[in-house]
């Protein structure tokens, strides 16, 4: 008979459903001990009210979204208006970040590009040499980072002694330094997925665009960065998602001027002042604007991967 | 053919170094205009190195390359009328099948309207227009293979360079390709110059071949020519099948030498420059100008006995020891037609050939 092999098989492949169940347990497990439940905590911490040496009452609040939008409360007998300082600190966060992904990327990317094109066997001699910063500690190179912009620091003192400048620059506590800082920090998060594109680039493909009349430059815009496109967001998204909610260099290359959300959140969990469903509430309005943003890029490298 | 036709590219003592290492050693050549030119070689002799100078993606360390009388030097490869169909293709994997084909018209600043239409004869052209919004990956590799021909063809290059790019079909659609190549070839009237180690596909196509070893020019000239006056042992051991083996020459006189191989077997073939009585020189006997015949011998022929007899298909070849003497290979043609007698193992048999059979060649 030939349905005679179908039980056989079906017998099979249920022994290996439920094998997939138990191999998948450890994945499954680390995925809600260490993404879920934190995840979880903060939304459900976020919804209450806040005890005033940190920590929280039991009760439903909405007051840490509201303290974060409105001022005066959207509650109270006022007509609600809203609250600027902290839509201020997530708007400089975002320009920061921004500007220090813009900096990798422009950066990064010709990093990139060159080690991909060095003989197979100097590569990763390069790629090494890329990831050596991050043997130490970020805050040491933040505050090492700090040392050199600093106006006794080597920069200014390089550049008077050229007679560049004749006044250091004062760059440190300004937003210069921080985006300095968060693209110093990130930059191997630009330089390495950028680099496996363009390794896996076929670069045949530029032969063929300059055969066909296309000068260098066409050649970048119109074949190179299309075919790289997907290492390029990658790279974007992993320097500006941490740099998003980076506090180290903010706190100590920006200054008390140049907070961002990170610093703020940081803030709410530090001693006895803080306020943690504020915190909580700060860090979930931080995570939807991350997702929105990974929503979009996949969205938008599905269209040019078609 | 007309000596006075017009030169395409003119290669004067072009030579290629990687450091210390000579890809091209020293070579000149002309392709003439409106000519299927062939280089052909085995991998690493330097004919991929060439075509990669004449599009201009590697320099020329030293010589030059002139361009319908113009010199190429340091001019890019943008810059350089020429398009080059790629071993693998390389179509631009972001870009559909129409836009692929349109891109070169576009870079050399066709309005958009005028890139799509002859884009799109392009594609009407190697049979593709229904295929025109595909993406590349979306095609088989026939197909592939054509929209970069179209897309190579599309800016009317005056020179079309080909590297190896039938390499990746299929034996039955590689011979397709070669006829439709060959035919577009004839259609547009430019220039083909295609680099190939496949022999028989270049005597197929070509007007003319060059054959290439070792960074060195062995042999340039029509198919005939090379097939059956083949210059050296590299070029007659290397095209078709032959019986290549040791002689001693005897006598040379009046253009004819009379040698004798292992065994004491004597024959007579055309004497070559150079060649003189007591040199030890390469013979080359082609299969299927020998045919055998049932012993006794006539004078001329040599005596032996079958080893063992190989169907082909189209023909038949038959494996034969001389007397004390060399091995040869006879093959003819399986046809009813043919007086060919098959001969079975063990059999003696007289190796008889026909005039000019057999060619004395310079090392």
């Amino acid at each position: 008979m030939a349905g005679g092999a179908a039980p056989g098989g079906s017998v099979q492949s249920e022994t290996y459903r439920e094998a997939r169940l138990w191999l998948l347990l450890p994945a499954w497990v680390t995925l809600g001990l260490l993404t879920l439940a934190p995840l979880m905590i903060m939304l459900v911490y976020s919804f209450l009210t806040k005890e005033f040496r940190g920590g929280v009452i039991w009760e439903f609040s909405l007051g840490a979204y509201d303290q974060f939008f409105f001022d005066r409360g959207l509650f109270g007998d006022d007509a609600p208006k809203i609250e600027w300082t902290y839509i201020g600190i997530f708007w400089r966060s975002i320009w920061q970040a921004g500007v220090a992904t813009i900096l990798s990327l422009l950066i990064g990317f010709p990093t990139a590009y060159f080690i991909a094109t060095r003989p197979q066997r100097q590569r990763a001699l390069w790629v090494f040499l890329v990831t050596i910063p991050y043997w130490v500690n970020l805050l040491i190179r933040t505050v090492s980072m700090k040392f050199l912009l600093r106006d006794e620091g080597p920069l200014n003192d390089g550049l008077m002694a050229l007679g560049v400048i004749s006044e250091p620059l004062g760059i440190v506590n300004t937003n210069l330094a921080v985006q300095l800082g968060l693209f110093y920090s990130y930059l191997p998060f630009m330089v390495l997925p950028i680099y496996a594109a363009v390794e896996r680039y076929n670069f045949a493909l530029s032969e063929a665009a300059a055969d066909l009349y296309a000068p260098r430059w066409t050649v970048l815009r119109r074949v190179l960065l299309p075919a790289v496109k997907p290492g390029i967001v990658a790279g974007c998204i992993l320097v500006f998602v941490p740099s998003l909610g980076s506090f180290l260099a903010p706190d100590l290359l920006g200054g008390a001027k140049n907070f961002m959300i990170g610093s703020l959140i940081e803030e709410q969990f530090k001693g006895n002042a803080g306020n943690w469903p504020f915190g909580a509430a700060a860090s979930m309005i931080l995570l939807s604007m991350v997702l929105i943003l990974l929503i979009f890029s996949a969205r938008q490298s599905q269209k040019g991967g078609a | 053919m007309p000596q006075d036709r017009e030169i395409a590219i003119d290669v004067r003592d072009a030579v290629k170094r990687y450091g210390t290492f000579a890809a091209l050693k020293r070579i000149s050549l002309t392709i003439r205009d409106n000519e299927f030119f062939t280089l052909l070689g085995p991998s690493g002799c330097g004919k991929t190195t060439l075509l990669r100078m004449i599009a201009g993606f590697e320099d020329v360390t030293e010589g030059a390359i002139y361009l319908y009388g113009e010199a190429l030097d340091t001019l890019p490869p943008y810059k350089r009328p020429v398009n080059t169909v790629f071993q693998n293709y390389a179509l631009f994997p972001h870009m559909n099948v129409l836009e692929n084909v349109g891109f070169g018209l576009e870079m050399l600043g066709k309005s958009k309207a005028e890139a799509r239409a002859r884009a799109g004869e392009a594609l009407e052209m190697v049979q593709l227009s229904q295929f025109a919004s595909r993406k590349p990956s979306q095609l088989s590799g026939g197909q592939q293979q054509r929209v970069a021909l179209a897309r190579a063809l599309a800016p009317r290059p005056r020179v079309l360079l080909l590297d190896e790019p039938l390499s990746a079909l299929d034996l039955k659609l590689r011979k397709s390709m070669q006829v439709e190549l060959k035919h577009l070839q004839r259609e547009t009237g430019i220039t083909f110059i295609f680099v190939t180690h496949d022999q028989e596909e270049a005597l197929t196509m070509s007007d003319r071949i060059a054959v290439m070893s070792e960074g060195e020019l062995q042999q340039l000239g029509e198919a005939r020519e090379i097939y059956e006056r083949p210059r050296n042992v590299f070029v007659a051991d290397f095209i078709g099948d032959t019986n290549l083996m040791e002689v001693t020459v005897d006598k040379v006189s009046g253009g004819r030498a009379q040698c004798h191989l292992g065994g004491g077997h004597s024959l007579t073939c055309d004497a070559v420059d150079g060649v003189e009585a007591g040199a030890r020189v390469h013979m080359s006997l082609r299969p299927e100008r020998l045919f055998l015949s049932a012993q006794p011998a006539e004078p001329g022929s040599l005596p032996g006995t079958v080893r063992e007899t190989i169907y082909i298909g189209t023909d038949i070849a038959t494996i034969v020891d001389l007397e004390d003497g060399p091995q040869f290979t006879v093959r003819s043609s399986n046809s009813t037609r043919g007086n060919a007698r098959v001969f079975e193992p063990g059999q003696n048999v007289a190796v008889n050939m026909e005039t000019g059979a057999a060619r004395l060649l310079a090392d």
